[in-house]
C-alpha cells in the first residue's frame, strides 16, 4: 500500500481507478480520461495534488539561500505572492527536480516540489540551507487541488468568503496570495487559467464536493499527463532528470545567467557544457501516420539518434504528440521506430494546445 | 464488475474466442481487459492470411496511457482485421465482445486450454 492523501477515500468512492505514482496510491481517471481531459479544456476540472510536497522555507536568509539553490533567479520575485519557476541543479548541472517557488516576504519563501523526489529534495535543500540558516518546514498539514480550465477561477472564487473573491479574481498569471485558510495560486500544468489551492487537509473532502456539485468535474493524473504533454510542459523524470542538463532539456529560459554574481549550484558546468557547444535539444513532435508515440521510442533523423521522452495520444488535436531529445541540429522532419516500423513525425514549435486553442496544423 | 458472457471462451490474458456458425472464430479483449487499459485511441489490427500459433502477439491495442499485445488465442489463419475500429477504437472499450471485435481466425485443429467463463472469472479473482 502506497501513502494516501486526504482525499484517497473520496477518489475510491468515486469510482477512481487508483494506481502508484511516486509512492502514493492516485486517481488515473474516474472512468474516462479522455472526458476528463476535455472537461479541462471546455469547462474545469480538478486534480488532487495534494501528494506534491510543499516546503516553506523561513529565516532572514531564505532569498540568499534560493539564489544559490536553483538555476533560475529569485530576483525576479520582487513582490510579494510573485511565483518562480525553476530547476534545481547538482554540481555537474544534472536537474534534481523541478519546483515552484512563491515569494510571501524577505523571510518566508514557499517551495513546491515533485512528490516522487521528495526525500531527495529535501536531504539536498537541508544540506544546502544550513550555512544560510535557513528553516525548511515540510506542510503535510496542507491538500492540495489545482482547479483548472476556463470555468475554474470564478468557480473556485465563488467557494470563497464574500471579503476575499476579488482578491483571488485580481490574481495575476503566476501569482499566488493567503486568504484566510487558503493559499490560492494562479499556476498550474495544464495550460489553461486556473487556481492551484492548498488549504488545510481537513476541508479538502467538502471542497472537492463543493466543485462536483459546481460542475467542475473530477479528473486524474491520466488527463493531467495528456493535458500538460498537450502544453508541451516537462515532467521530471521523463523529460529531464539527474543525467540531463536543463540547456538539452528544452528549459533554457528558466536558467539564469544574467548576474554574473550569482554563483548558483550547477553554474560552471552549464557554462563549460555552453562553451563546449550543447549536443542535443528537446523539441515536440507530431506524428501524422497512425500510431502512438511513446516514451523511449527512438527517433532516427540524418545527424543521428534521439529519443521519445513523452509522448501519448492528444485528445485535443486526435493525432499523437511528444516530446523528444534530439541532436542540436535536427531539421524539421525526423523518424519514430514503432515497433520496427520508421514512422514520419514532424518537428513543431511548442506549446501544442493553450488555453482551449489546438496551436499546431 | 466486469462483464463476462457465459457463452465465450477466454485466455489468462484476457482475450475472449467466439465460435461463428460456419466454424470460423471472432476474438477479441474482454471487459475487463478495456477497463484497465482505458479510453483506447488505435488499434494495429492482424493482416488477412497471417497464420498464427496460439500464444502469438498477432495485434496491438493502445490508450491513452500504454500499448498493449493482444495474444491469438488459438493457433489459425486470419481471415480479416476489424476494419471498423481504423476510425473507432473506442469500439473496444464501448462493445469489447460485439463492434470491437478484433480478427476473425480459421482455426488450425480443436481450440486448447481455453477457460470458460467461470474459469476466467475465477482467473480475474485470483489476480486481484
Amino acid at each position: 500500500m502506497g501513502r494516501r492523501t486526504p482525499l484517497y477515500d473520496l477518489h475510491v468512492e468515486l469510482g477512481a481507478r487508483m494506481v502508484d505514482f511516486g509512492g502514493w496510491d492516485m486517481p488515473v481517471n474516474y472512468g474516462s480520461q479522455i472526458e476528463e481531459h476535455h472537461a479541462v479544456r471546455r469547462q474545469a476540472g480538478v486534480f488532487d495534488v495534494s501528494h506534491m510536497c510543499v516546503i516553506d522555507a523561513r529565516g532572514p536568509r531564505a532569498r540568499p539561500f534560493l539564489s544559490k539553490l536553483v538555476a533560475n533567479d529569485v530576483a525576479k520575485l520582487k513582490s510579494s505572492g510573485k511565483a518562480l519557476y525553476s530547476c534545481m541543479l547538482n554540481e555537474a548541472g544534472g536537474v534534481i527536480d523541478d519546483l515552484i517557488i512563491y515569494f510571501i516576504d524577505e523571510s518566508f519563501f514557499r517551495i513546491v516540489v515533485n512528490a516522487g523526489t521528495r526525500d531527495k529534495d529535501l536531504a539536498w535543500m537541508r544540506e544546502v540551507a544550513a550555512p544560510f540558516g535557513v528553516e525548511l518546514t515540510e506542510r503535510t498539514d496542507l491538500a492540495m487541488l489545482a482547479v483548472q480550465g476556463p470555468q475554474a477561477r470564478a468557480t473556485v472564487a465563488g467557494l470563497l468568503p464574500a471579503e476575499h473573491r476579488d482578491a483571488a479574481l485580481a490574481l495575476a498569471v503566476f501569482q499566488g496570495r493567503q486568504l484566510g485558510d487558503w493559499f490560492v495560486a494562479r499556476t498550474g500544468y495544464t495550460g489553461e487559467d486556473g487556481f492551484e489551492v492548498m488549504l488545510p487537509e481537513g476541508e479538502a473532502v467538502a471542497v472537492w464536493r463543493k466543485l462536483n456539485a459546481q460542475g467542475v468535474k473530477s479528473a486524474g493524473l491520466g488527463a493531467r499527463d495528456t493535458l500538460r504533454l498537450e502544453a508541451a510542459m516537462n515532467l521530471y523524470g521523463n523529460d529531464m532528470d539527474e543525467g540531463q542538463n536543463p540547456l538539452e532539456s528544452g528549459l533554457a529560459w528558466t536558467v539564469s545567467f544574467e548576474d554574473p554574481a550569482r554563483d548558483f549550484i550547477g553554474r560552471k558546468a552549464l557554462e563549460s557544457l555552453k562553451a563546449g557547444g550543447l549536443k542535443k535539444k528537446l523539441v515536440a513532435l507530431v506524428l501524422d501516420d497512425r500510431g502512438v508515440l511513446r516514451g523511449h521510442q527512438k527517433v532516427v533523423t540524418p545527424s543521428g539518434e534521439g529519443e521519445i521522452t513523452s509522448g501519448t495520444f492528444s485528445p485535443s488535436m486526435e493525432k499523437s504528440i511528444a516530446l523528444a531529445r534530439v541532436p542540436r541540429d535536427t531539421g524539421a522532419t525526423v523518424q519514430v521506430d514503432i515497433r520496427g516500423k520508421l514512422l514520419n513525425a514532424r518537428v513543431v514549435k511548442a506549446p501544442f494546445v493553450r488555453n482551449g486553442q489546438v496551436l499546431v496544423s | 464488475m466486469s462483464n463476462i458472457p457465459a457463452d465465450l471462451k477466454y485466455t489468462k490474458s484476457h482475450e475472449w474466442v467466439r465460435t461463428l456458425a460456419d466454424g470460423n472464430v471472432e476474438v477479441g479483449i474482454t471487459d475487463h481487459a478495456q477497463g484497465a487499459l482505458g479510453d483506447l485511441v488505435f488499434v494495429d489490427v492482424p493482416e488477412a492470411g497471417k497464420t498464427l500459433k496460439a500464444g502469438d502477439a498477432f495485434a496491438v491495442v493502445e490508450s491513452v496511457k500504454a500499448a498493449s499485445d493482444v495474444y491469438a488465442p488459438i493457433a489459425g489463419a486470419v481471415l480479416e482485421g476489424n476494419p471498423a475500429l481504423g476510425a473507432q477504437p473506442e469500439l473496444i472499450n464501448s462493445e469489447p465482445y460485439g463492434g470491437g471485435w478484433i480478427a476473425r481466425m480459421k482455426p488450425n485443429g480443436a481450440p486448447q486450454g481455453l477457460l470458460s467463463a467461470a474459469e476466467y472469472q475465477a482467473h480475474l479473482a485470483a489476480e486481484g
